[in-house]
Protein backbone atom coordinates (compact mmCIF):
# COMPACT_ATOMS: atom_id res chain seq x y z
CA UNK A 1 0.00 0.00 0.00
CA UNK A 2 1.19 3.51 -0.72
CA UNK A 3 0.85 6.38 1.79
CA UNK A 4 -2.58 7.40 0.60
CA UNK A 5 -3.90 3.83 0.65
CA UNK A 6 -2.60 3.30 4.19
CA UNK A 7 -4.39 6.44 5.38
CA UNK A 8 -7.63 5.61 3.57
CA UNK A 9 -7.77 1.98 4.68
CA UNK A 10 -7.16 2.91 8.32
CA UNK A 11 -9.84 5.59 8.30
CA UNK A 12 -12.35 3.14 6.80
CA UNK A 13 -12.20 1.20 10.09
CA UNK A 14 -13.65 4.25 11.88
CA UNK A 15 -16.89 4.10 9.90
CA UNK A 16 -19.75 2.40 11.71
CA UNK A 17 -22.70 0.49 10.38
CA UNK A 18 -25.47 2.99 9.62
CA UNK A 19 -23.25 6.08 9.52
CA UNK A 20 -23.89 9.02 7.20
CA UNK A 21 -20.47 10.12 5.95
CA UNK A 22 -19.11 12.97 3.86
CA UNK A 23 -15.71 12.44 2.24
CA UNK A 24 -13.61 15.34 1.00
CA UNK A 25 -11.57 15.49 -2.20
CA UNK A 26 -8.23 13.65 -2.45
CA UNK A 27 -7.19 10.97 0.06
CA UNK A 28 -10.62 11.04 1.79
CA UNK A 29 -12.34 9.96 -1.44
CA UNK A 30 -10.32 6.71 -1.34
CA UNK A 31 -11.86 5.76 2.02
CA UNK A 32 -14.99 4.55 0.20
CA UNK A 33 -12.92 1.77 -1.44
CA UNK A 34 -12.07 0.24 1.95
CA UNK A 35 -15.42 0.13 3.74
CA UNK A 36 -15.92 -3.44 5.02
CA UNK A 37 -18.70 -5.20 3.12
CA UNK A 38 -20.54 -6.07 6.34
CA UNK A 39 -21.08 -2.39 7.14
CA UNK A 40 -23.80 -0.29 5.55
CA UNK A 41 -22.45 3.23 5.23
CA UNK A 42 -24.22 6.03 3.36
CA UNK A 43 -22.15 8.68 1.64
CA UNK A 44 -23.38 12.22 1.27
CA UNK A 45 -21.96 14.61 -1.32
CA UNK A 46 -22.49 18.28 -0.54
CA UNK A 47 -23.52 19.17 -4.08
CA UNK A 48 -26.70 17.23 -3.39
CA UNK A 49 -26.63 13.45 -3.04
CA UNK A 50 -27.60 11.10 -0.26
CA UNK A 51 -26.34 7.67 -1.29
CA UNK A 52 -23.43 8.56 -3.55
CA UNK A 53 -22.23 5.60 -5.61
CA UNK A 54 -19.07 5.10 -7.64
CA UNK A 55 -17.66 7.15 -10.53
CA UNK A 56 -18.93 6.43 -14.01
CA UNK A 57 -18.10 7.08 -17.65
CA UNK A 58 -21.76 6.86 -18.66
CA UNK A 59 -23.82 9.83 -19.79
CA UNK A 60 -25.42 11.34 -16.68
CA UNK A 61 -26.33 14.61 -15.01
CA UNK A 62 -25.05 13.26 -11.70
CA UNK A 63 -21.73 14.59 -10.42
CA UNK A 64 -19.96 14.24 -7.08
CA UNK A 65 -18.67 17.18 -5.03
CA UNK A 66 -15.53 17.21 -7.16
CA UNK A 67 -17.60 17.67 -10.31
CA UNK A 68 -16.86 14.13 -11.56
CA UNK A 69 -19.58 11.97 -13.14
CA UNK A 70 -20.94 9.59 -10.55
CA UNK A 71 -23.84 7.30 -9.70
CA UNK A 72 -26.49 7.24 -7.00
CA UNK A 73 -27.37 4.08 -5.09
CA UNK A 74 -30.86 2.60 -4.96
CA UNK A 75 -32.76 4.26 -2.13
CA UNK A 76 -30.72 7.46 -2.45
CA UNK A 77 -31.96 11.01 -2.88
CA UNK A 78 -31.11 14.17 -4.78
CA UNK A 79 -31.27 17.23 -2.57
CA UNK A 80 -30.71 20.94 -3.05
CA UNK A 81 -27.89 22.92 -1.42
CA UNK A 82 -30.12 24.07 1.45
CA UNK A 83 -31.06 20.51 2.42
CA UNK A 84 -27.50 19.37 1.86
CA UNK A 85 -26.14 21.94 4.30
CA UNK A 86 -28.99 21.25 6.70
CA UNK A 87 -27.52 17.76 6.90
CA UNK A 88 -24.00 19.15 7.25
CA UNK A 89 -24.58 22.10 9.58
CA UNK A 90 -27.38 20.57 11.60
CA UNK A 91 -25.27 17.75 13.00
CA UNK A 92 -26.79 15.02 10.83
CA UNK A 93 -23.46 13.87 9.37
CA UNK A 94 -21.85 11.25 11.62
CA UNK A 95 -18.34 11.49 10.20
CA UNK A 96 -16.55 13.77 7.80
CA UNK A 97 -13.12 12.93 6.47
CA UNK A 98 -11.19 15.86 5.07
CA UNK A 99 -7.69 16.59 3.89
CA UNK A 100 -5.69 19.50 5.29
CA UNK A 101 -2.52 21.49 4.77
CA UNK A 102 -1.94 21.68 8.53
CA UNK A 103 -3.60 20.39 11.67
CA UNK A 104 -2.58 21.10 15.25
CA UNK A 105 -2.62 19.53 18.71
CA UNK A 106 -5.66 21.64 19.65
CA UNK A 107 -7.66 20.21 16.75
CA UNK A 108 -7.51 23.34 14.63
CA UNK A 109 -7.41 22.80 10.88
CA UNK A 110 -5.98 24.80 7.95
CA UNK A 111 -6.99 23.64 4.50
CA UNK A 112 -8.23 26.39 2.20
CA UNK A 113 -5.70 29.13 1.63
CA UNK A 114 -1.96 29.75 1.35
CA UNK A 115 -1.92 33.55 1.39
CA UNK A 116 -0.19 35.06 -1.61
CA UNK A 117 0.21 31.66 -3.25
CA UNK A 118 -2.94 29.67 -3.56
CA UNK A 119 -6.50 30.63 -2.73
CA UNK A 120 -8.84 27.83 -3.81
CA UNK A 121 -11.50 28.77 -1.28
CA UNK A 122 -13.15 26.79 1.50
CA UNK A 123 -16.01 25.26 -0.46
CA UNK A 124 -18.01 23.26 2.07
CA UNK A 125 -15.05 22.44 4.34
CA UNK A 126 -15.76 25.08 7.01
CA UNK A 127 -19.36 23.92 7.28
CA UNK A 128 -18.36 20.24 7.40
CA UNK A 129 -15.76 20.52 10.15
CA UNK A 130 -18.04 22.74 12.20
CA UNK A 131 -21.20 20.69 11.79
CA UNK A 132 -20.22 17.02 11.57
CA UNK A 133 -20.33 14.91 14.74
CA UNK A 134 -16.83 13.51 14.17
CA UNK A 135 -14.06 15.10 12.11
CA UNK A 136 -11.21 12.93 10.84
CA UNK A 137 -8.29 14.68 9.18
CA UNK A 138 -6.47 12.64 6.53
CA UNK A 139 -3.06 13.91 5.51
CA UNK A 140 0.51 12.87 4.89
CA UNK A 141 2.59 13.36 8.02
CA UNK A 142 5.13 15.71 6.46
CA UNK A 143 5.59 17.93 3.43
CA UNK A 144 9.19 18.09 2.15
CA UNK A 145 10.38 17.00 5.59
CA UNK A 146 8.30 19.59 7.43
CA UNK A 147 5.70 18.33 9.88
CA UNK A 148 2.06 19.01 9.03
CA UNK A 149 0.99 18.05 12.57
CA UNK A 150 1.79 21.23 14.46
CA UNK A 151 1.62 22.80 17.90
CA UNK A 152 -0.42 25.58 16.35
CA UNK A 153 -1.51 26.04 12.73
CA UNK A 154 0.34 28.82 10.93
CA UNK A 155 -1.94 29.09 7.90
CA UNK A 156 -5.39 30.74 8.17
CA UNK A 157 -7.82 28.35 9.83
CA UNK A 158 -10.71 26.41 8.37
CA UNK A 159 -11.97 26.03 11.95
CA UNK A 160 -10.59 26.06 15.48
CA UNK A 161 -10.76 23.00 17.77
CA UNK A 162 -12.86 20.81 15.47
CA UNK A 163 -10.62 17.85 14.51
CA UNK A 164 -11.24 14.72 16.57
CA UNK A 165 -8.82 12.34 14.90
CA UNK A 166 -5.76 12.66 12.69
CA UNK A 167 -4.61 9.81 10.46
CA UNK A 168 -1.33 9.88 8.54
CA UNK A 169 0.75 7.17 6.86
CA UNK A 170 2.80 7.01 10.09
CA UNK A 171 0.29 7.28 12.89
CA UNK A 172 -3.21 7.61 14.29
CA UNK A 173 -3.71 10.46 16.76
CA UNK A 174 -6.71 11.63 18.77
CA UNK A 175 -7.35 15.16 19.97
CA UNK A 176 -8.44 15.25 23.60
CA UNK A 177 -8.92 18.07 26.08
CA UNK A 178 -5.47 17.42 27.56
CA UNK A 179 -3.73 17.33 24.18
CA UNK A 180 -2.88 15.11 21.23
CA UNK A 181 -2.68 11.40 22.00
CA UNK A 182 -0.61 9.04 19.88
CA UNK A 183 -2.73 5.90 19.54
CA UNK A 184 -1.24 3.81 16.76
CA UNK A 185 1.96 3.68 14.75
CA UNK A 186 2.42 2.04 11.34
CA UNK A 187 4.74 -1.03 11.57
CA UNK A 188 7.25 0.60 9.17
CA UNK A 189 7.98 3.26 11.81
CA UNK A 190 8.93 3.47 15.46
CA UNK A 191 7.41 5.76 18.06
CA UNK A 192 10.69 7.71 17.92
CA UNK A 193 10.26 8.18 14.15
CA UNK A 194 6.80 9.60 14.72
CA UNK A 195 7.96 11.96 17.47
CA UNK A 196 10.78 13.21 15.20
CA UNK A 197 8.38 13.85 12.31
CA UNK A 198 5.82 15.62 14.50
CA UNK A 199 6.04 19.23 15.65
CA UNK A 200 3.06 18.81 17.97
CA UNK A 201 3.55 17.55 21.52
CA UNK A 202 2.35 13.96 21.63
CA UNK A 203 0.89 12.32 24.71
CA UNK A 204 2.12 8.75 24.69
CA UNK A 205 0.59 6.00 26.82
CA UNK A 206 -0.48 2.80 25.17
CA UNK A 207 0.59 2.87 21.55
CA UNK A 208 -0.64 0.06 19.31
CA UNK A 209 0.31 -1.19 15.87
CA UNK A 210 -1.74 0.61 13.22
CA UNK A 211 -4.94 -1.34 12.59
CA UNK A 212 -6.00 -2.46 9.14
CA UNK A 213 -2.54 -2.48 7.54
CA UNK B 1 -44.61 33.30 -14.49
CA UNK B 2 -44.56 36.29 -16.83
CA UNK B 3 -43.85 34.25 -19.95
CA UNK B 4 -41.40 32.88 -22.44
CA UNK B 5 -38.42 34.85 -23.57
CA UNK B 6 -36.03 34.53 -26.50
CA UNK B 7 -32.36 35.40 -26.71
CA UNK B 8 -32.84 39.06 -27.68
CA UNK B 9 -35.50 39.67 -25.05
CA UNK B 10 -33.17 38.16 -22.47
CA UNK B 11 -30.27 40.37 -23.55
CA UNK B 12 -32.60 43.39 -23.19
CA UNK B 13 -32.90 42.59 -19.47
CA UNK B 14 -29.14 42.92 -18.93
CA UNK B 15 -27.49 46.08 -17.60
CA UNK B 16 -23.99 47.13 -16.58
CA UNK B 17 -23.36 46.75 -12.84
CA UNK B 18 -26.05 44.12 -12.31
CA UNK B 19 -25.90 41.54 -9.52
CA UNK B 20 -26.50 38.15 -11.15
CA UNK B 21 -26.80 34.87 -9.28
CA UNK B 22 -26.09 31.74 -11.30
CA UNK B 23 -27.17 28.24 -10.33
CA UNK B 24 -24.95 25.19 -10.67
CA UNK B 25 -22.13 23.38 -8.87
CA UNK B 26 -18.87 23.20 -10.81
CA UNK B 27 -21.14 23.99 -13.80
CA UNK B 28 -23.42 20.97 -13.19
CA UNK B 29 -26.83 22.64 -13.46
CA UNK B 30 -25.48 25.94 -14.78
CA UNK B 31 -27.48 27.50 -17.67
CA UNK B 32 -24.69 27.70 -20.26
CA UNK B 33 -26.75 29.33 -23.03
CA UNK B 34 -27.86 32.19 -20.79
CA UNK B 35 -24.23 32.75 -19.82
CA UNK B 36 -23.21 32.76 -23.49
CA UNK B 37 -25.83 35.47 -24.08
CA UNK B 38 -24.46 37.54 -21.18
CA UNK B 39 -21.01 37.18 -22.76
CA UNK B 40 -22.43 38.28 -26.13
CA UNK B 41 -24.15 41.32 -24.54
CA UNK B 42 -20.78 42.36 -23.12
CA UNK B 43 -22.39 44.11 -20.11
CA UNK B 44 -19.72 45.13 -17.61
CA UNK B 45 -19.02 45.51 -13.89
CA UNK B 46 -21.16 42.55 -12.92
CA UNK B 47 -21.34 41.09 -9.45
CA UNK B 48 -21.71 37.33 -9.82
CA UNK B 49 -23.01 35.07 -7.06
CA UNK B 50 -22.26 31.40 -7.77
CA UNK B 51 -21.09 28.40 -5.78
CA UNK B 52 -17.74 28.48 -7.58
CA UNK B 53 -15.78 30.24 -10.33
CA UNK B 54 -16.57 27.52 -12.88
CA UNK B 55 -13.92 26.70 -15.45
CA UNK B 56 -12.21 29.07 -17.87
CA UNK B 57 -14.39 27.79 -20.73
CA UNK B 58 -17.50 26.79 -18.79
CA UNK B 59 -20.07 28.30 -16.45
CA UNK B 60 -19.52 31.74 -14.91
CA UNK B 61 -15.84 31.29 -15.78
CA UNK B 62 -16.71 32.49 -19.29
CA UNK B 63 -17.90 35.86 -17.89
CA UNK B 64 -14.76 36.17 -15.78
CA UNK B 65 -12.45 35.39 -18.71
CA UNK B 66 -14.36 38.01 -20.74
CA UNK B 67 -13.54 40.55 -17.98
CA UNK B 68 -17.20 41.32 -17.29
CA UNK B 69 -17.06 40.58 -13.58
CA UNK B 70 -16.15 43.23 -11.00
CA UNK B 71 -16.92 41.06 -8.00
CA UNK B 72 -17.38 37.32 -7.50
CA UNK B 73 -19.13 35.94 -4.43
CA UNK B 74 -18.40 32.18 -4.28
CA UNK B 75 -17.26 29.36 -2.01
CA UNK B 76 -14.54 27.97 -4.27
CA UNK B 77 -12.44 29.31 -7.14
CA UNK B 78 -9.80 26.58 -7.46
CA UNK B 79 -11.08 25.21 -10.77
CA UNK B 80 -10.64 28.50 -12.61
CA UNK B 81 -7.00 29.71 -12.49
CA UNK B 82 -7.99 32.90 -14.31
CA UNK B 83 -9.85 34.10 -11.20
CA UNK B 84 -6.65 33.74 -9.15
CA UNK B 85 -4.71 35.65 -11.81
CA UNK B 86 -7.23 38.53 -11.84
CA UNK B 87 -7.20 38.57 -8.02
CA UNK B 88 -3.40 38.92 -7.93
CA UNK B 89 -3.66 41.82 -10.37
CA UNK B 90 -6.51 43.40 -8.36
CA UNK B 91 -8.79 43.23 -11.38
CA UNK B 92 -11.50 41.32 -9.56
CA UNK B 93 -12.82 41.37 -6.02
CA UNK B 94 -13.55 37.90 -4.65
CA UNK B 95 -15.64 37.34 -1.55
CA UNK B 96 -15.15 33.74 -0.45
CA UNK B 97 -18.10 32.45 1.55
CA UNK B 98 -18.44 29.00 3.14
CA UNK B 99 -20.77 27.00 0.92
CA UNK B 100 -23.48 26.43 3.51
CA UNK B 101 -23.34 30.07 4.55
CA UNK B 102 -23.66 31.12 0.91
CA UNK B 103 -26.78 28.99 0.49
CA UNK B 104 -28.31 30.22 3.75
CA UNK B 105 -27.56 33.89 3.03
CA UNK B 106 -29.47 33.55 -0.23
CA UNK B 107 -32.24 31.63 1.48
CA UNK B 108 -32.57 34.26 4.20
CA UNK B 109 -33.22 36.99 1.64
CA UNK B 110 -35.71 34.81 -0.22
CA UNK B 111 -37.48 34.00 3.05
CA UNK B 112 -37.54 37.61 4.25
CA UNK B 113 -35.15 37.02 7.14
CA UNK B 114 -32.53 39.43 8.46
CA UNK B 115 -29.70 36.98 7.93
CA UNK B 116 -28.55 33.81 9.60
CA UNK B 117 -26.57 32.95 12.72
CA UNK B 118 -23.98 30.24 12.18
CA UNK B 119 -20.88 28.93 13.95
CA UNK B 120 -19.26 28.26 10.55
CA UNK B 121 -16.32 30.63 10.15
CA UNK B 122 -15.89 31.51 13.84
CA UNK B 123 -12.21 32.10 14.73
CA UNK B 124 -11.26 32.31 11.04
CA UNK B 125 -10.76 35.06 8.44
CA UNK B 126 -14.47 34.73 7.65
CA UNK B 127 -15.27 36.27 11.04
CA UNK B 128 -13.50 39.56 10.22
CA UNK B 129 -15.85 42.56 10.23
CA UNK B 130 -18.85 40.50 11.35
CA UNK B 131 -20.90 40.61 14.52
CA UNK B 132 -20.59 37.67 16.89
CA UNK B 133 -23.86 37.03 18.71
CA UNK B 134 -24.39 34.70 21.63
CA UNK B 135 -27.57 32.63 21.72
CA UNK B 136 -28.30 29.98 24.38
CA UNK B 137 -24.68 30.13 25.45
CA UNK B 138 -23.25 29.47 21.98
CA UNK B 139 -21.42 31.92 19.74
CA UNK B 140 -22.57 32.56 16.18
CA UNK B 141 -21.57 34.81 13.29
CA UNK B 142 -24.25 37.06 11.88
CA UNK B 143 -24.27 36.48 8.13
CA UNK B 144 -26.36 38.94 6.16
CA UNK B 145 -28.95 38.22 3.45
CA UNK B 146 -27.80 38.04 -0.15
CA UNK B 147 -29.98 38.92 -3.14
CA UNK B 148 -29.56 39.53 -6.83
CA UNK B 149 -31.13 41.56 -9.62
CA UNK B 150 -31.26 38.54 -11.85
CA UNK B 151 -31.08 34.79 -11.20
CA UNK B 152 -30.08 32.44 -14.00
CA UNK B 153 -31.49 28.99 -13.36
CA UNK B 154 -30.42 25.77 -15.10
CA UNK B 155 -30.80 22.02 -14.87
CA UNK B 156 -34.57 22.34 -14.88
CA UNK B 157 -37.51 20.61 -16.48
CA UNK B 158 -40.40 23.08 -16.76
CA UNK B 159 -44.10 22.65 -17.42
CA UNK B 160 -46.41 25.04 -19.27
CA UNK B 161 -47.28 26.81 -16.00
CA UNK B 162 -43.64 27.54 -15.23
CA UNK B 163 -43.25 24.96 -12.46
CA UNK B 164 -39.83 23.38 -12.27
CA UNK B 165 -38.25 20.17 -11.20
CA UNK B 166 -34.56 19.48 -11.65
CA UNK B 167 -32.47 16.79 -13.26
CA UNK B 168 -30.41 14.71 -10.80
CA UNK B 169 -27.66 16.71 -9.05
CA UNK B 170 -28.33 19.78 -11.20
CA UNK B 171 -30.68 20.97 -8.47
CA UNK B 172 -27.98 22.31 -6.07
CA UNK B 173 -28.23 26.12 -5.73
CA UNK B 174 -30.93 26.57 -8.38
CA UNK B 175 -34.07 26.35 -6.19
CA UNK B 176 -32.77 28.75 -3.53
CA UNK B 177 -31.49 31.27 -6.07
CA UNK B 178 -34.94 31.31 -7.67
CA UNK B 179 -36.32 32.69 -4.38
CA UNK B 180 -33.95 35.63 -3.96
CA UNK B 181 -33.81 37.62 -7.21
CA UNK B 182 -35.75 40.50 -8.73
CA UNK B 183 -36.02 38.61 -12.03
CA UNK B 184 -35.71 34.83 -12.41
CA UNK B 185 -34.89 33.39 -15.83
CA UNK B 186 -34.81 29.65 -16.50
CA UNK B 187 -32.97 27.84 -19.25
CA UNK B 188 -34.76 24.48 -19.28
CA UNK B 189 -33.26 21.16 -20.28
CA UNK B 190 -36.66 19.91 -21.27
CA UNK B 191 -40.30 21.05 -21.30
CA UNK B 192 -43.24 18.87 -20.33
CA UNK B 193 -46.98 19.52 -20.26
CA UNK B 194 -47.60 19.35 -16.51
CA UNK B 195 -45.38 18.36 -13.58
CA UNK B 196 -47.15 16.31 -10.92
CA UNK B 197 -47.74 18.77 -8.03
CA UNK B 198 -46.02 16.32 -5.68
CA UNK B 199 -42.83 16.61 -7.73
CA UNK B 200 -42.65 20.39 -8.21
CA UNK B 201 -39.47 21.76 -6.60
CA UNK B 202 -39.74 25.40 -7.69
CA UNK B 203 -43.40 26.47 -7.96
CA UNK B 204 -44.21 28.84 -10.83
CA UNK B 205 -44.70 32.04 -8.76
CA UNK B 206 -40.91 32.07 -8.25
CA UNK B 207 -40.29 31.99 -12.01
CA UNK B 208 -40.43 35.05 -14.26
CA UNK B 209 -39.20 33.93 -17.65
CA UNK B 210 -38.36 30.68 -19.41
CA UNK B 211 -35.95 30.75 -22.31
CA UNK B 212 -37.33 29.28 -25.51
CA UNK B 213 -34.97 27.41 -27.81
CA UNK B 214 -33.77 29.19 -30.92
CA UNK B 215 -35.96 26.88 -33.02
CA UNK B 216 -39.08 28.12 -31.20
CA UNK B 217 -38.42 31.84 -31.53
Amino acid sequence: MNEKEIIASRIALELNDGDLVNLGIGIPTLVADYVPTDKFVTFQAENGIIGLGSLTEDETNIVNAGGMKATILTGGAFIDSITSFTFIRGGHIDITVLGALEVDQEGSIASWIIPGKKVPGMGGAMDLVTGAKKVIIALTHTNKGQSKVLKKCRLPLTAAHQANMIVTEMAVMRVEKDGLHLLEVHPDYTIEDVIKATEADLIINNVERMKGV
Amino acid sequence: MRGYINKNQFIDLLKDGMVISVGGFLTNGTPEKLIDYVVESNVKDLTIICNDGGYEDKGVGKLIVNNQVKKLIASHIGTNPYVGKLMQENHIEVELVPQGTLAERIRSFGAGLGGVLTPTGLDTIVEEGKRVIEVQGNKYLLEEPLSSDLALIGGAINDKYGNLRYSQTMRNFNPVMATAAEIVVVEPLETVDVIDPENVITPYPFVDYILVGEDNE
